[in-house]
């Protein structure tokens, strides 16, 4: 849903950041405003995921350049779990396995670090259950993956739900979904997806970071954003993935060569000026 | 910030038990020999019985050598450099606490184990030994309501000589190994539990051993006796001021189960165990076993070992009565340059006996963890089984985890299972759970419970948080 007077949630200039020194985002401009659905699409490579990381505040990526806000904060002065706390969510490409740490007692100790920072009471064990029951409907989940350690022995589908369950729990402003739909068979993914759709609102917003266009099917994304070489190389509608699907990411080779050529300073400068707001 | 950096750093807190207490203490002359061995037994005013095998163990030490098959390294140890007996000045063992001197109830004090009528731990009654020996002993009364017998090893020499002849060095011989030998000769304190046929202990008894003295080894001696049917859950907690110089700690425990009993031993061990760079901390050589007598009978071990700058430690069943339960569940975290060479024996004499072993090594720094395990099925352990599960986890990449476990079947109906993993707390896990609000501390905590949780469902409730408390209190420290 575009709202040209929503509150702006996220506010991402000029990003830059490198890996062990190599230079993966070279230049990411994004807005994205309340009741907003994005989709950044691109191939393996072209720096999508390393952006979800980023956002969140990994570790392993060194941020060189540019800026990110969120609602008006320096979210790269944050720490992962305080940039959480505030309402940033990353659902992972490849949720980790914790041994030993029970699935329930981690979504307690998460929902209640989130609720803290909103101003809400602490839930003590019987109150979170009762919620958690409540909000696993939303992926169709089975009780049972409670009982076991996060993630561990859980199959790529139920890894997928129980991010969405987080995401239920968690109530965030920005969730950024890293390649949800990877691993997922058809009723899975409709599963995850109805599950998104759900908790999208007008209050939110959400980043899906997708090959495809299969999971665009099922959300339908307001902006759609091609990333190549580290940076967005083109804004549309969802018009834009369906052109994607039938043309292939050829064009974007051809494209790339004709930007770099024609603006030397790098492509970030040319693309700059255009935001999504231009083109939707 | 890099993950494996601030791991370390979480695991170096400074140890909060470090503290000496200035108190005048009476000191034997640096040094062992016979008359030593003499001087303590006439300080404790022992029997011809206890001389004599002080005296036994002491010759059998002399010819013994020290053992050098463990996992772990340290300059020799200079056995006559060592003060063998010290003890805080106060003539004789008071009757009432309020006659004890105030800096040694302050000290259990500040060491959470408050002794004074007001101040106590409800449910749990507490043997205090301070350097080589016992200061106080709460609920004596209470228990005795029950017969149960608690105090301290020195004054059980006393009042009840006949059961201390009958049971001290029946399950360790004196000439058991070479610490046990040293142990046998020259023994301060320690308690001694008697829990006669029938009854269940009305509470948790634990005896808490704090070495004060910077030259002095502690060479505690602790005798738990369960009659038929009797049943009780023991507790004992460890620690020590911080020194540049290595203490040395040899201690024995003997627990002795007849028919349908059981002991459950819960050791929460805290010596301090030396600085980063590997100066001072406590070389804790240790021999505690249990002898499953009686059919049914039932021993179950629960070790946190934290400190000491050396662990050699292996809390062993032997199990004699048929169907009787040998158990052994171990957490033991080492960081620095601490050296832990632990394990269980779980000797399997008679049919049907069962034995369980759990252990958990958790290595961070330049730490070695070593996990070395005996389980034996002898010729009569008709369907004996044992399950056995070592888990190694690993935090930097400088630390060093082994499992050595040792199998000896003479019974081809009897089955062994042996299960063993190492792990490694991840960036990516850990990025994980603070992805999802959970601060890196916490984060790094929760794993190292999670890891840990087998072991500590198995202690008695009230020092579970004890032992969450300690390890959260090692993994302590500030982010951001």
């Amino acid at each position: 849903m575009i709202r040209p007077d929503a509150p702006v949630l996220l506010e991402i200039c000029d990003l830059r950041a490198s890996v062990e020194e190599q230079p993966i985002l070279k230049g990411v401009n994004l807005t994205i405003r309340a009741g907003e659905i994005h989709a950044v699409m691109g191939r393996n490579g072209s720096g999508k995921s390393t952006l979800s990381k980023v956002l969140a505040g990994h570790p392993a990526y060194r941020v060189t350049a540019g800026s990110v806000h969120y609602r008006g904060e320096d979210l790269l002065a944050l720490l992962p779990e305080q940039r959480a706390r505030i309402g940033l969510f990353l659902g992972f490409q490849y949720p980790v396995e914790i041994p030993g740490v029970s699935n329930l007692e981690f979504l307690r100790v998460a929902t209640n670090a989130r609720r803290q920072e909103q101003g809400l009471e602490e839930l003590d064990t019987f109150a979170f259950e009762d919620l958690v029951r409540e909000r696993l409907k939303v992926v169709q989940m089975d009780p049972a993956f409670l009982e076991r350690s996060v993630n561990e022995g859980f199959s790529g589908g139920e890894k997928k739900r129980n991010e969405i369950l987080q995401m239920a729990l968690l109530d965030p402003l920005v969730a950024i979904l890293d390649e949800t739909d990877s691993g997922l068979d058809i009723d899975a993914l409709r599963i995850v997806a109805g599950g998104v759709n759900q908790l999208a609102s007008a209050a939110n917003a959400t980043l899906l970071i997708t090959h495809y266009q299969r999971l665009l099917d099922v959300i339908t994304p307001d902006y759609v954003h091609v990333m190549a070489a580290g940076q967005i190389l083109r804004t549309g509608g969802k018009e834009l993935a369906l052109e994607l699907e039938e043309s292939g990411y050829d064009w974007v080779d051809a494209e790339l060569e004709r930007l770099e050529a024609s603006a030397p300073e790098g492509l970030a400068a040319a693309q700059a000026s255009r935001t999504p707001a231009e083109v939707g | 910030m890099t993950s494996a950096a601030t791991v370390g750093d979480l695991v170096s807190q400074p140890y909060k038990y470090g503290f000496v207490t200035d108190i005048e203490t009476e000191k034997i002359a640096k040094g062992l020999s016979e008359d030593v061995v003499r001087l303590i037994s006439a300080k404790k005013e022992e029997p011809a019985f206890l001389l004599d095998f002080r005296l036994r163990a002491y010759r059998q030490w002399l010819q013994m050598e020290e053992p050098d098959w463990a996992a772990i390294g340290h300059p020799s140890i200079d056995y006559q450099n060592i003060i063998y007996y010290a003890a805080p000045k106060q003539q004789v063992k008071k009757a009432s606490l309020d006659e004890v001197d105030p800096k040694l109830l302050e000290t259990f004090e500040k060491l959470g184990i408050p002794l004074s009528e007001q101040k106590r731990l409800s449910n749990v009654a507490v043997d205090a030994v301070f350097d080589s020996v016992s200061i106080a002993t709460t609920y004596k009364e209470k228990l005795a309501e029950h017969g149960v017998i608690f105090c301290s090893i020195s004054e059980a020499v006393k009042d009840h000589a006949e059961l201390i002849e009958r049971y001290l060095g029946s399950v360790v011989p004196s000439n058991d190994n070479y610490f046990s030998a040293l142990n046998s000769a020259v023994f301060s304190d320690g308690s001694f539990v008697f829990i006669p046929r029938g009854v269940t202990c009305p509470m948790d008894l634990s005896t808490y051993f704090r070495i004060n003295s910077g030259d002095t080894g502690q060479f505690e001696r602790t005798l738990i006796v369960a009659e038929e049917g009797a049943s009780v859950s023991y507790l004992e907690g460890c620690t020590a001021p911080m020194f540049d110089t290595n203490q040395l700690h040899a201690a024995v425990v003997e627990l002795i189960v007849l028919e349908d009993a059981s002991i459950k031993y819960s050791t929460v061990q805290n010596w301090y165990a030396g600085d980063e760079k590997g100066v001072g901390g406590i070389y804790n050589f240790v021999t505690k076993r249990g002898h499953c007598r009686g059919d049914r009978s039932h021993i179950s071990w629960t070790q946190v070992e934290t400190g000491s700058a050396i662990t050699w430690k292996y809390p062993s069943c032997v199990l004699q009565g048929a169907d009787s339960v040998g158990e052994f569940y171990s957490v033991a975290l080492t960081n620095n340059r601490q050296q832990a060479d632990t394990g269980s024996k779980m000797i399997h004499v008679g049919p049907r006996t069962r034995s369980t072993i759990v252990s958990k090594g958790i290595s961070a720094g330049h730490s070695s963890n070593s996990y070395r395990g005996l389980v034996q099925m002898g010729p009569k352990a008709v369907g004996a089984r044992n399950y056995s599960q070592c888990d190694s986890m690993l935090i930097g990449d400088q630390a060093a985890a082994n499992t050595y476990p040792y199998i000896r079947s003479q019974q081809p109906d009897a089955s062994i299972e042996h299960e063993a993993s190492t792990c490694r707390i991840s960036a990516d896990q850990l990025f994980y759970l603070q992805s999802r609000g959970i601060g890196f501390e916490e984060a790094v905590s929760m794993m190292v419970s999670g890891f840990c949780r087998d072991v500590f469902n198995q202690l008695p409730l009230e020092f579970a948080a004890e032992a969450d408390k300690l390890l959260a209190l090692k993994l302590e420290g500030s982010v951001g």
